[in-house]
């Protein structure tokens, strides 16, 4: 059984016990303990069943590539599922439910798939579900479903908050251990600005636990020095608990840090996303040993022979009371040593190698503990179900004939150590195959480049291959010189001495047959078996990125941590072909999963987006506006009186509007004004039409389309003065079309003498609407606002009621209508006075939707309803806007195209429904036939429907084909229900057609 | 995440502020072309996997438009340049062939 042992235990506290929960159970640990050691500790060594087979699973590692302890952590609001124990610090309260089980982790029914797994291999979903077709969706996907995964999402809200914060740097180090420190004092020495990420609480790495001397100092007190120096330095910033994920273009970074993981509701941040800006990045990832694939290799209780040493020296928790040792290299006798010093029993030390430990050193400590050490042997089959029970020992170059079995209830397995390359990869560093070590490094000739061309991630110590204590610091030490400028990259990668003398056994025993490697586990996470990678590659599975595909080897949280190596040594293998000629698959962002509450931060619910709100917004919200969003702005759809619905709302404003007076905030229109001696030569080229023609006091419709010819904008123009014009924009055009004239001043056209100003948000504007509004505006008084002093399509400038004003004569109702445009400051002033001046007048204010239903029963179109991108206005009748005599506009050789000259295309028409219903929208007019995908021809398509208040039936625009020669046709559109709806053809005008209302 | 810097105000712009333009050093055509010349004008764009010229505007920052030169491949930044250029400035050209023998030139 695994058990806390009795003294030891470097980062634990054993005066400040902790109580938790697994699975409901109450358990105790210590302050300093991972999740994982505690659990270990109150021999709680299942945690899991595997995602295919719901095999039985056990912790395995001691850090972030822990590929099976992965448990729902907290509750309700607080619940996060697969949450890695090996790197969860334990507080007082936790609680940890186990996950992929049912109905318990103890009894799982799933594991019936076990049973069955030779009809579960690789590739297998893709082979069977095919056919029928229609089994996909009803039958196997809900089955496949129940049964796959791992956590459950949670249903609850996130009761926590997370953030964001930047940062700025001159040398990231990422990692702090001895290396990253080394590291990170050099580059600080020399001046430069250095920020030190560490992603466990604790800082100094393995190195303690391995027992390294550094510098003629024990591990632990040199790195207790370094710490104290660097956090005497102001040009360092020392961060513990905090991963750095991600590497991107330009030396840009992601790291998350752990605020309050560990104090779950004391009101900081959960956690913290880092942005930063390092001008270089050390990668002081260290290593992470590798398993080795032996038959059972995955039953609780094998565990990797470095994080047993973990454990056992860190935490003071014995795995179990007999662990047999079992390696290919030298560092796993660490092992042995750390559990016989701790008083266990070490039956042997099963080493794979012919000629035994590498070391001279290291052979003559065995013998002088006493400790049996098996040379050229394999384990051939752990024995156990939930747990180890005995290791079953053959010859290491045999076919598995068990030569004796060893009873021991756990088995410390080390298959050599692979370089944590994820973050020197991560933009595009390159990795070169270092035989001697079985292991791919970073190759300092293939760097990833920042912005100068230079090398953006330096690699230090056994991220850059080196393991002797003395290579690891020689190493650190050159990436922090490299990283601020001085020594080579050359020597920070400089592997150094060999001190694990690895032999490759990349399954155990060589000559394994079938039964043994069906159960010879690579990726554990994944279920993925050495059978499996075999059976890719007899398939044809050539490229490491397929096969990685196809059996699933190292996807989700392993992301190539723990199966990278021995996956593909095995399918190079099976290929015949070298290692470095397989390759290695990409290693992508992030190196350990982000939470998404991080990387969302703080932009959630209110403050999800940046909202904009006209002046008068605040009115709208106190007369109780239905708002809708228009871009970032928030319009008001409609005012609702009473209890009054939205549609009776709507009726009510438009009827009001044409019988009385409306009032529409109209400030999110865009307002640009275009400037300077060549202004009327620019927009000429802008719009289809002439504006270089307009009178001074006159307003223009016009039309912008792109350099294909489709419609992109469209808008009044107000020629202001001699050189001045204010452009008016849709609301969500104003920023897109500012820019597209200035892309067109600065790019195409500069030696123009233009100027433009976006004054969308300088000024509210209101537009005054219906019969009575002359009368509103004379009782507003202080200009003349007749007929003949100011026209329809003129505009002009004065005073209203004391307000500065400009007044345009526009009408997108087709009533008699003023839009006035006012300081935006003054706009909710100037709103009020209008309301107050217009209430006894019968004025209402109305929103965007009477608006669109007004717009439509006039036959204006609206950019985005009628147009999609698509559509030039020749489709919607627009043809009088478009100037015959100009030589150039944008747009116009795009409209010359053939196919958009054709008097083929779909165009703008009106319907009306025979049974007078409103079409639905997005509707299709149907044709007869099918098309080559057997669906339904179509002929057009609705724009816009509605139901018109003024007319009392539906009324709708569309595209349909060659629609303006069918007036008086019958068409049908489709519904979403089914059937169709029948419709005339009509003239898009529905309402006052001789604009009589508007011109008075 | 690119950093670029802004010929017209110096700034060292990171991505977020800079709006991409595509292409660079496009002529246009307008009415009068041939439906070739639209044709290359409107769709045929250059994606070479290294040297490449690009447009970039300084959206949320000075507002304007400038060009810059950059690997596609590794994201290395040759230069940037004011957006009334006709082409590249010689000196950014030779910048270019020094540190890329194999390219071909600005054509």
């Amino acid at each position: 059984m695994s058990t806390r042992l009795a003294k030891g235990g470097r980062l634990i506290d054993r005066s400040a016990a902790m109580d938790f929960t697994f699975n409901g159970r109450r358990l105790r640990g210590f302050a300093g303990d991972t999740l994982a050691a505690a659990l270990l500790a109150n021999d709680q060594m299942l945690v899991g069943r595997s995602f295919k087979y719901h095999r039985p699973r056990g912790i395995v590692a001691a850090g972030p590539e822990e590929p099976n302890a992965l448990v729902n952590l907290g509750s309700g609001p607080r619940l996060e599922p697969n949450h890695r124990t090996t790197t969860t610090e334990l507080f007082d309260g936790l609680e940890a439910t186990s996950q992929n089980h049912w109905p318990s982790l103890e009894y799982d029914v799933g594991v019936v798939n076990n049973y069955v797994a030779r009809f579960l291999p690789a590739g297998f979903y893709y082979k069977t579900f095919i056919h029928p077709r229609a089994f996909w969706k009803h039958v196997f996907e809900p089955v496949i479903r129940q049964s796959a995964g791992l956590g459950r999402v949670p249903k609850d809200r996130d009761a926590d908050r997370y953030e964001q914060a930047y940062a700025f740097c001159d040398v990231l180090v990422a990692g702090g251990g001895v290396a990253g420190l080394a590291a990170a004092l050099t580059a600080a020495q020399a001046g430069a600005r250095v920020i030190v990420m560490e992603q466990a609480t604790h800082w100094g790495g393995r190195a303690p636990v391995d027992g390294d001397v550094i510098d003629g100092k024990p591990a632990e007190v040199w790195v207790a020095e370094t710490l104290a120096a660097l956090r005497g330095m102001a040009n360092v910033t020392l961060r513990n608990r905090c991963v750095v994920a991600a590497i991107h273009d330009h030396g840009y970074v992601l790291a998350e840090e752990r605020v309050a993981d560990h104090t779950p509701g004391d009101g900081r941040p959960r956690r913290r996303l880092w942005r930063i800006r390092a001008g270089r990045i050390i990668s002081a990832t260290g290593a992470i040993e590798r398993p080795l694939a032996f038959a059972g290799n995955d039953i609780p209780g094998v565990m990797l022979a470095g994080a047993v040493r973990d454990y056992v020296v860190n935490w003071a928790v014995s795995p179990g009371d007999r662990t047999v040792v079992v390696t290919n290299n030298d560092s796993a006798y660490l092992t042995a040593f750390a559990l016989l010093d701790a008083g266990l029993v070490v039956p042997a030390v099963i080493d794979a190698r012919a000629g035994g430990p590498g070391d001279a050193a290291l052979a003559a400590e065995c013998a002088r503990r006493g400790l049996r050490v098996e040379k050229g042997r394999a384990v051939v089959r752990a024995l156990g179900g939930k747990r180890v029970t005995g290791a079953q020992i053959g010859l290491a170059a045999g076919e598995g004939a068990a030569l004796e079995t060893v009873a021991c209830d756990a088995i410390a397995m080390s298959g050599g150590w692979s370089p944590v390359v994820h973050l020197w990869s991560h933009c595009g560093g390159k990795l070169t195959w270092d035989a001697g070590m079985a292991a791919f490094v970073p190759d300092p000739k293939r760097p990833p480049i920042t912005h100068d061309g230079s090398a953006m991630v330096v690699p230090a110590g056994s991220a850059a291959g080196a393991f002797a204590a003395a290579d690891v610091v020689a190493s650190a030490r050159a990436a922090g010189g490299f990283a601020t400028g001085a020594g080579s990259l050359a020597d920070a990668c400089t592997v150094g001495a060999d001190v694990l003398h690895v032999t490759p056994a990349w399954i155990m025993p060589q000559g394994a047959g079938p039964d043994l490697r069906a159960k010879m586990w690579l990726d554990y996470q994944n279920d993925v078996k050495v059978s499996d990678v075999q059976l890719a590659a007899r398939e044809g599975y050539e490229s490491v990125e397929h096969t990685k595909r196809y059996t699933t080897l190292g996807m989700a949280t392993d992301q190539g941590k723990l199966s990278n190596i021995n996956g593909l040594a095995v399918l190079a293998d099976a290929l015949g072909a070298e290692i470095p000629q397989v390759g290695t698959t990409t290693f992508r962002p992030p190196y350990v999963p982000v939470t998404l509450g991080a990387l969302a931060g703080e932009a959630r619910g209110d403050i999800f987006q940046p909202l904009r709100k006209t002046p008068m917004h605040g009115w709208h919200e106190t007369h109780g506006a239905y708002f809708e969003p228009v871009g970032l702005w928030r319009r008001p759809y409609c005012f609702p009186r009473g209890g009054e619905s939205h549609a009776d709302a709507v009726t009510r404003e438009v009827t009001n509007t044409r019988a009385a007076v409306g009032l529409l905030d109209a400030s999110t229109l865009g307002k640009i004004v275009v400037k300077g001696p060549d202004a009327g030569r620019f927009l000429d080229m802008l719009y289809t039409g002439v504006m270089s023609t307009l009178p001074v006091g006159k307003c223009r419709y016009g039309l912008m389309c792109n350099e294909q010819g489709f419609l992109s904008d469209d808008g009044v123009v107000a020629r202001l003065s001699e050189d001045t014009w204010l452009c008016h924009t849709t609301s969500g055009g104003a920023d897109r079309i500012h820019g597209w004239m200035e892309d067109w001043l600065q790019c195409e056209w500069w030696d123009w003498k233009v100027y433009t100003a976006n004054l969308t948000e300088q000024f509210a504007q209101v537009a005054v609407v219906g019969p009575k509004a002359r009368q509103v505006l004379e009782r507003l008084g202080g200009m003349d606002v007749s007929k003949d002093a100011l026209p329809f399509m003129g505009w002009a400038e004065g005073t209203l009621a004391g307000f500065p004003v400009r007044v345009f004569r526009i009408s997108f109702s087709g009533e008699l209508s003023y839009e006035i445009a006012v300081p935006a400051g003054q706009g909710l002033a100037f709103w009020e006075a209008c309301v107050a001046a217009g209430e006894p007048l019968g004025l209402m204010p109305y929103g965007t939707e009477a608006l669109h239903v007004m717009r439509a029963e006039k036959g204006f179109i609206m950019i985005g309803d009628e147009t999609d991108g698509t559509v030039i206005p020749q489709d919607l009748g627009l043809d009088w806007a478009i100037s015959k005599k100009k030589a150039d506009f944008l747009g116009k050789r795009g409209q010359e195209r053939t196919h958009l000259a054709s008097p083929e295309r779909w165009k703008l028409v009106g319907f009306e429904t025979l049974d007078g219903s409103v079409i639905p929208d997005g509707a299709y007019i149907v044709a007869a036939g099918v098309n080559a995908n057997g669906q339904g021809n179509t002929q057009g398509r609705v724009t816009s429907t509605y139901y018109s208040p003024t007319l009392k039936k539906g009324i709708a625009m569309g595209l349909l084909h060659r629609g303006p020669e069918r007036m008086g046709e019958v068409v049908e559109f489709n519904t979403v229900k089914g059937g169709t709806v029948k419709a005339r053809v009509v003239d898009a005008v529905f309402f006052d057609k001789d604009g009589e209302k508007q011109n008075v | 995440m690119l950093i670029l810097t802004c010929p017209c105000c110096g700034v060292a712009a990171e991505e977020t502020e800079l709006a991409p333009g595509y292409e660079a050093h496009l002529k246009r055509f307008g009415p009068g072309s041939s439906d070739a010349e639209f044709e290359s004008y409107m769709f045929a764009r250059k994606n070479p996997k290294g040297v490449h010229f690009e447009r970039w505007r300084h959206a949320y920052g000075c507002g304007k438009w400038f060009l810059a030169a950059r690997c596609t491949a590794t994201l290395e930044v040759f230069g940037t340049y004011p957006a009334q250029s006709a082409g590249p400035p010689p000196e950014l050209v030779a910048k270019i062939k020094a540190k890329r023998p194999d390219w071909k030139g600005f054509a």
